[in-house]
């Protein structure tokens, strides 16, 4: 398995990490070796097997629609790296997203 | 000082012949003296615990655990404490609730004495990947005392306290519990409320006890496990009673040895050890061949998950900050400073792992390979009632051995990691020494939800090969 | 020229208006003080867990029955991985392949539109950017409030049925009227509770799909209307002129009535969607899909087709009847007391209307209800008010809450009957108008009009008009 530095580019353009290149080449070198013992499985015929993604066989678990008290602003906050008029304060956002208005 | 053990402490505070202050006072002096050198802790939360320890004697608070001192891993939330998870992303953060686990253990009066090292998001197998420096092995401070919970399972080695909780995702209360010569034990997925524990990967965590004997391990269980509202993967079964069961002994329970974890890979002092107490039970070998596949499984499954479970530590409302002009450049910079190298690999393979035109091949085949795995315990449990393996296939490692080369570091859990991947209870119970003078563990491993059984087995096993070696701490004098 | 085909797709987010969000017990109510509503499931903060909120999940069943689609025997929660400030934990617990509700349609005015699939997400918080005109380029900084964060949300995507703007708005408003007659979203676009996004596209007619454009920032449904017209004249042009349309998403713009280009993001998307450990599948039990399937009232289209039949109302009078909350249940109530159905609509939709919008009031707002309704037309009928004095009553009702008795007997309204009273006025103005008189008799029979109306002004409204009417035909006949 060979990774190169430009997928350990974009992976970590997608992960929110920097890294100089020096860490890039050892990231390459790293991740292709994991992922060349982990390429056994790649290769395991396994169509008709069924993914488990739970160990647990438990469905339908919900709570009912009751309001329980929330934190207080002051508690909220309270670990906030910056904070102004009851908000978390962060630098100016380029990028648009699904959620912007 | 070997620490009495919870039982005893319960005990003896309750025929008046000790108090819960000068228990706590004991041991806060004992850590004092030690930890200097072992570093177990990262914070000792002395005046809290006295606080505790006088509501104890005052009959304000009771319980099965009444002054029992627990040190609690750094990855389960106190409110008002600060929680590190080893890492410096989490700078400052005191969360505003307290996990579940914690919770009930302190209703059951026990008293959170401190909060203990960790490899950095329970990433590790060394405790070297601490943001905060590792820990040692108690046993012999050029060793490692294993991880991820390796300050927990080294504050009960060291005689700090006589139990702490750690977390497992893929063998991390029980690898380290066999480094370290103590009890460690991986209760059923879903037993223990996750609520309040930092997730490293979801479908995998388990928070679980560390103790001198089988019984404490058993009497933290009871107080820890059960249906918690607050973790949707909490299971509503029953417990059972596990402490009682302890005396019920092995007769007619049928033991297997699984060849696939105790083959080439295991050191030959492990591999003599592990031979001589399993040919006492009469153990039968059995063949559970998707566990070649478990390791390459396990490190796509818990990077993947590790990988969305830490995309919240982002600067915005917790924890590090490094600032910049705009949003995305300040999030990249503070997780850029925040993780460590370690939390950084395996967010990049498992980002990798789930991105567009992988997920098939890597995260997709290695869920098929759990459901193999899980059938295989499935298949196994009907022929045997428990399965036996070494928990770890070597001893304690020196400090800094394995840093440099992640493969062999993941190595250590080859047989702790087929338990969490179909998520059964599992323990880790001292065996022996190597010739080094460092501890061998045992690993059981029983089907799901059964508990009961697994802690009977231990008990009885725990009683034949009468382990009493003690570490011998720096100015123990012991 | 223009032979060109439109093609679009509609994506609509409604926030559910559940006592509490998605995941935890925080309030669900729009406009409280930031950060109130927030917990630390909501604020993603470490080790906390999602736990499904039971409301959530029969009203996204609800609103899979009424579109008439199929109900998932068993689906997942899946994470979408993205990193937003606005989003806490840096990932959207969503449905990815496995929604609880698919295959379904919506007749409109227009066409059927098939619908792909509802599905259960959560709600992010909401940024504010500050600087030089709030605007998200020019800002300095942003701030964030969570009390949005987590609360419910379903996704309903249609299929590519919709072929015009105007059949766009008539599915969204149709699906509005749906879901406001659930009763389980406020759906108004102003406040966000329902929000539309299109993709339109052109293409020959029987040639492949073109390529789409995506439009955000529709914020009513005449927007919705306007932007897509905008950009369907948009993309014939460069169609027309032998240039390719790109793909990209664009804002509409309210202000100057024009899409513009979003900025276009660095990296594709690539959201790394995985089954959510933290919560276990949904199965919607059978029973619980039939209750919800009895529960679900008469829905929009259901109700015009009997109001047609039953009630003989035109498209336009049910339109306007059922244009504004509380207004048709007044008229069924004073239907079922009596009134005559044209009647009570014309009422409704004329009077009582423009009184409600006046005052910018709701229905139950006002004074007005079924039974004092069908009281003022049971009057009107009767000849005891006039038209004219009844919309005066009318007013009063609406105003004061009074019955319509009460407002005649304070006010002296009740119209003149007695016929020696009015013979004696219609004898003095007959006289007192003498050439009126001469002319009518010869032939100009339009100004009885004019004597009645004479006759209304000297008896100040009160006298009845076909008695008048009746007075003055024979008084004047030769």
């Amino acid at each position: 398995m060979t990774i190169t530095p430009d997928d350990v580019h974009h992976v970590a353009k997608l992960a929110r990490l920097n890294f100089n290149e020096e860490e890039v080449a050892r990231l390459a070198r790293d991740l292709g070796d994991i992922l060349q013992h982990a390429s056994k499985i790649a290769e395991l015929d396994l169509a008709g097997v069924e993914p488990t993604a739970h160990p647990i066989k438990l469905k339908n678990v919900w709570r009912p629609d009751e309001v329980r008290p929330s934190l207080t602003p002051e508690q909220a906050l309270a670990n906030a790296p910056a904070a102004e008029e009851n908000k978390f304060r962060v630098p100016r956002i380029l990028e648009v997203e699904d959620s912007e208005e | 000082m070997r620490a009495r053990t919870a039982a005893g402490i319960v005990a003896s505070i309750r025929s008046g012949e000790a108090t819960a202050t000068a228990t706590i006072a004991t041991h806060l002096a004992e850590i004092e003296r030690t930890d200097g050198e072992i570093r177990a802790f990262l914070e000792v939360l002395g005046d809290l615990a006295l606080e505790q320890a006088r509501a104890v004697d005052d009959g304000e608070v009771t319980g099965p655990l009444a002054g029992v001192p627990v040190a609690i891993k750094d990855v389960l939330c106190m409110d008002g404490i600060a929680t590190t998870c080893g890492s410096k992303i989490l700078d400052g953060w005191r969360p505003p609730y307290t996990a579940t686990a914690v919770r009930r253990l302190i209703e059951s009066g026990a008293i959170p004495i401190g909060k203990t090292n960790m490899d950095e998001f329970a990433m590790g197998s060394s405790t070297e990947n601490s943001a905060f420096g590792p820990t040692l092995n108690p046993w012999s401070t050029q060793h490692v005392p294993g991880g991820s919970s390796g300050g927990s399972a080294a504050a009960v080695a060291a005689g700090h306290v006589p139990v702490s909780l750690g977390s497992d995702t893929g063998g991390s209360i029980r690898q380290p519990a066999s480094l370290c010569g103590v009890v460690g034990m991986k209760p059923t997925y879903g037993r223990v409320s996750r609520y309040g524990l930092v997730a490293f990967a979801s479908s995998l965590d388990q928070i679980g006890p560390f103790s001198q004997t089988v019984e404490d391990a058993a009497l933290i269980y009871v107080a820890i496990a059960g249906h918690d509202p607050m973790d949707s993967t909490s299971l509503p079964e029953p417990l059972g009673d596990p402490v009682g069961a302890l005396s019920r002994g092995i007769d007619g329970l049928r033991f297997g040895v699984v060849t696939e974890l105790a083959g080439d890979a295991i050191d030959p002092e492990v591999a003599a050890v592990f031979a001589a107490v399993t040919e006492g039970l009469g153990a039968r070998e059995v063949s559970l061949p998707s566990f070649t596949h478990a390791l390459s499984a396990y490190y796509l499954i818990a990077p993947a998950e590790a990988s969305s479970n830490l995309a919240r530590f982002d600067g915005v409302r917790y924890g590090l900050r490094i600032d910049a002009d705009d949003t995305t450049t300040m999030m990249c910079r503070s997780r850029e400073a925040g993780f460590g190298p370690e939390v950084k690999r395996r967010i990049m393979l498992g980002t990798y792992a789930l991105s567009a035109g992988y997920y098939d091949a890597y995260y997709g085949q290695a869920q098929k390979v759990r459901t193999l795995v899980a059938n295989d315990f499935a298949r196994a449990f009907e022929e045997f009632d428990i399965l036996l393996s070494p928990t770890s296939p070597t001893t304690a490692f020196e400090i800094g051995e394995r840093a440099a080369d992640p493969l062999a570091m993941y190595l250590s859990d080859l047989c702790t990691i087929p338990a969490n991947l179909a998520g059964i209870p599992a323990i880790s119970i001292p065996a022996g020494l190597d010739s080094k003078g460092l501890p061998i563990g045992l690993q059981l491993m029983a089907p799901a939800l059964e508990e009961e059984r697994l802690f009977a087995a231990a008990a009885e096993i725990e009683a034949r090969i009468a382990f009493d070696a003690k570490p011998n701490l720096l100015g123990a004098g012991t | 020229m223009s032979s060109f085909e439109t093609v679009i797709g509609i994506e609509v987010h409604v926030e559910l208006s559940t006592n509490t969000k998605m995941f935890c017990g925080c309030a669900n109510e729009f406009g409280a003080p930031p950060n109130t509503n927030t917990c630390p499931v909501c604020l993603g903060l470490p080790g906390s867990l999602p736990v499904i909120n039971e409301q959530a999940v029969r009203d996204a069943v609800k609103i899979g029955l009424a579109l008439n689609c199929e109900i998932a025997g068993a689906c997942l929660f899946h994470r979408k991985n993205y990193f937003y400030p606005d989003m806490p934990k840096d990932f959207q617990i969503s449905q990815y392949d496995e929604p609880i509700c698919y295959d379904g349609y919506l007749d409109v005015e227009g066409g059927r539109v098939g619908i792909t699939r509802a599905h259960m997400e959560e709600d992010t918080g909401k940024s504010t950017h500050i600087g030089e005109d709030g605007r998200i380029h020019d800002a300095t900084h942003s701030l964030i409030d969570y009390n949005r964060a987590g609360v419910p949300l379903i996704e309903i995507v249609s299929r590519p049925d919709i072929t015009s703007p105007s059949h766009a708005r008539a599915y969204a408003t149709e699906l509005r009227n749906v879901l406001r007659s659930l009763g389980v979203s406020d759906v108004k676009m102003e406040e966000g509770s329902m929000r539309c996004d299109a993709n339109i596209s052109l293409r020959e007619p029987g040639s492949a799909l073109g390529t789409k454009v995506e439009i955000k920032n529709m914020n009513s449904l005449r927007s919705l209307q306007r932007a897509l017209e905008y950009e369907e004249a948009r993309q014939r042009e460069i169609l027309e002129s032998g240039g390719a349309v790109t793909q990209e998403t664009r804002h509409w713009n309210e202000a100057d009535c024009q899409t513009h280009s979003m900025r276009s993001k660095e990296e594709a998307f690539d959201y790394r969607y995985f089954p959510e450990p933290d919560l276990v599948p949904l199965a919607p039990p059978p029973a619980l899909v039939e209750e919800l399937r009895s529960s679900i009232p008469e829905l929009p289209a259901a109700r015009r087709a009997r109001l047609a039949s039953e009630w003989s109302l035109t498209d336009q009078q049910i339109s306007t009847l059922t244009s504004v909350d509380g207004l048709l249940e007044i008229v069924s109530d004073a239907v079922a007391r009596g009134a005559d159905p044209v009647t009570a609509t014309n009422w409704a939709t004329g009077d009582v209307l423009a009184k409600l919008k006046s005052d910018s009031i709701d229905a139950d707002q006002s004074g007005l209800n079924g039974h004092k309704l069908a009281d003022l037309c049971a009057l009107v009928a009767n000849g005891i008010l006039s038209t004219k004095l009844a919309k005066q009553v009318l007013i009063t009702i609406m105003e004061t809450g009074k019955r319509p008795g009460q407002i005649i007997e304070e006010e002296g309204l009740a119209q003149v009957t007695d016929e020696s009273e009015l013979a004696a006025i219609v004898e003095s103005i007959v006289n007192d108008n003498p050439d009126e008189a001469e002319r009518y008799r010869a032939g100009e029979e339009k100004l009885l009009g004019f004597f009645v109306g004479q006759a209304m002004k000297a008896t100040r409204g009160k006298g009845n008009p076909q008695t008048l009417n009746e007075l003055i035909r024979s008084k004047l006949r030769r």
